[in-house]
């Protein structure tokens, strides 16, 4: 059953000429001062929650593989590329425009701050899949290492999820909103070898295994 | 237990409006600002009459697009934006605050009468707010100690309870789906606070009529506290023997005390309270040193007096 040529017509460039727009777009507001009277959180916010976003996209690849049987596999790496790209400036900003290399501060943030560790966490875990996003690498470390390393990226985005629940006050539906799909998502990961003793297509499966 | 005392207000702060606002002039400013508010929100509100005040800063205010475009006013929504953007439907005449409790003369306080007969103040204050970010707002307001005495407080009073409307139909936040906060907003002050003379009723912003978003027609500031601690919007006084419930402390005991007064060296849970962004900076704003009870601590550190303000938080 072939899917329509016109879901996978668009090139792999164009995940990050597409997906990097919003930065660009925040970017420049805030340097114009067109972001409001707080530019920075809008600015730091904006980057976080965009992070959160592509990192969920690389991870309904699989699903809407299996479920609806779109492969979007050919944009996968560009789509956890981008959410990378994202933290790496979210993280920017918040220690050169938030904390202002306030290592003190920072180092207290890191330690103390339960939203910060899990956030840096995150990020920790994201840097060797991102050093690794290559098909050198992929060579190098064999598909099946390559492929159990790149599991790291569950915990990552469900702590980029925790993360952005932990920073707020009260309960503004979205964090949760986020984090729902998230653990949606990981749990369609751990039905998978139930759906294939069950007789689901053995082709599909493997195709999603080899991702 | 602290020993309460009950500062008089100097008595320039109790006088009678010497200048009294034109009230006609106001009610069709009030006509006006309707009209404008369905053209240009936010602008063309009537100009209050008002005297300067010795608790002013001399720090630069914030804007009005500042003040009036970037606040916390959860029964509007939880964005920064929300309440400049939904709280234009809100009616704010008629209104009048019940006030009761421990009073030997329980009543109301009418909006217009408080506009009307009482000497308005521009009260320049410094306004720091739990998530680290702060202003300078030149509010427009009566000393609430001026306001109270009329009701005679008993002797047993030791708190006052402040109370926010509750009218899901012109505020979203209160309807929305799922509970925000639990509602009404509450919040208290010990009688000494309450009486403080730093502490003001606000009923404008910039020598205008106070935006709706800014907690309309009137609302309570408390300028070395916590913003939240300056409630808005509100419809009920009473005066208590027990601590009264506070809405955040409510909410999350652990973080939001019942004082909550600014204190660079009591970190939030979650987040240092050290430094703070002064809003209106840009991008590169340098981060400035929270201080102790937000600058006025010539004025109210002696109400804590050998307390643990680190327990007492
Ligand atoms: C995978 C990694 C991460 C993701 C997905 C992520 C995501 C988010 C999201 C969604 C928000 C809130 C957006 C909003 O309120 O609209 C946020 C805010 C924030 N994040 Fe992250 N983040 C990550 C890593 C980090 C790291 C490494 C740090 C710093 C060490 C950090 C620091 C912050 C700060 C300071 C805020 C703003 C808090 C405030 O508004 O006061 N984040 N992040």
């Amino acid at each position: 059953m072939a899917q329509s040529k016109l879901w996978t017509a668009a090139p792999e460039w164009a995940v990050y000429a597409v997906g990097l727009v919003p930065a660009a777009d925040l970017f420049v507001r805030a340097f114009s001062n067109a972001l409001g009277a707080d530019p920075l959180r809008i600015l730091e916010n904006g980057l976080g929650e965009w992070a959160l976003r592509f990192l969920i996209l690389g991870l309904a690849v699989t699903p809407l593989m299996r479920l609806a049987r779109i492969n979007l596999v050919k944009y996968r790496r560009a789509l956890g590329l981008v959410a990378f790209i994202y933290v790496v400036l979210h993280l920017g900003v918040y220690l050169v425009l938030d904390k202002q290399f306030f290592w003190g501060e920072i180092g207290a943030d890191i330690v103390k701050r339960p939203y910060i560790t899990i956030g840096m966490a995150a990020f920790v875990l994201l840097v060797p899949l991102a050093v690794t996003s290559n098909r050198l690498s992929i060579r190098k470390m064999g598909a099946a290492g390559w492929r159990k390393l790149h599991r790291l990226v569950y915990p990552a985005v469900l702590f980029g999820a925790v993360h952005y629940l932990l920073l707020v006050k009260a309960w503004p539906p979205e964090p949760i909103i986020y984090l729902v799909i998230v653990v949606g998502l990981l749990a369609l990961r751990f039905v998978k070898p139930a759906r294939r003793a069950r007789g689901g297509s053995p082709g599909l499966a493997r195709e999603a295994v080899r991702q | 237990m602290s020993v309460y005392r009950y500062p008089v207000p100097p008595a320039s702060e109790i006088t009678p409006k010497s200048v009294v606002l034109n009230r006609r002039a106001f009610m069709a400013g009030a006509a006006g600002l309707a009209f404008a508010s369905q053209v240009a929100p936010a602008r063309a509100a009537e100009k209050l009459t008002t005297v300067a005040s010795p608790f002013s800063t001399d720090e630069a205010p914030n804007p009005l697009d500042d003040i009036s475009g970037y606040c916390n006013f959860y029964e509007f929504g939880t964005g920064k934006g929300d309440p400049a953007s939904y709280a234009g439907d809100l009616t704010t005449r008629p209104w009048t605050i019940e006030v009761g409790g421990l009073v030997n003369n329980p009543g109301t306080l009418d909006i217009d009468d408080l506009m009307t007969n009482y000497t308005l103040e521009d009260r320049i204050y410094r306004l720091r707010c739990v998530e680290a970010w702060s202003m300078v707002v030149p509010w427009v307001g009566i000393p609430l100690a001026s306001v109270l005495e009329k009701f005679d407080v008993q002797g047993s009073a030791k708190y006052v309870a402040f109370e926010t409307l509750v009218r899901p139909e012109e505020m979203p936040g209160q309807r929305a789906g799922y509970r925000i906060l639990p509602w009404p907003y509450v919040e208290g002050l010990r009688l000494d606070e309450a009486m403080h003379p730093l502490t003001i009723l606000a009923v404008g912003l910039h020598g205008e009529v106070l935006p709706n978003q800014n907690g309309a027609p009137v609302r309570l500031v408390v300028p070395w506290k916590y913003g939240f601690k300056s409630i808005k919007s509100i419809v009920s006084i009473k005066f208590t023997e027990e601590e009264p419930p506070a809405t955040w402390n409510l909410q999350n005991p652990r973080e939001y005390g019942f004082y909550s007064n600014v204190n660079p060296q009591v970190d939030h849970p979650r987040w240092s309270q050290a430094t703070e962004r002064r809003i209106g900076g840009g991008l590169f704003a340098k981060r400035v040193e929270t201080q102790m009870f937000n600058g006025y601590a010539d004025q109210v550190a002696s109400l804590y007096e050998g307390m643990d303000l680190s327990k007492y938080f």
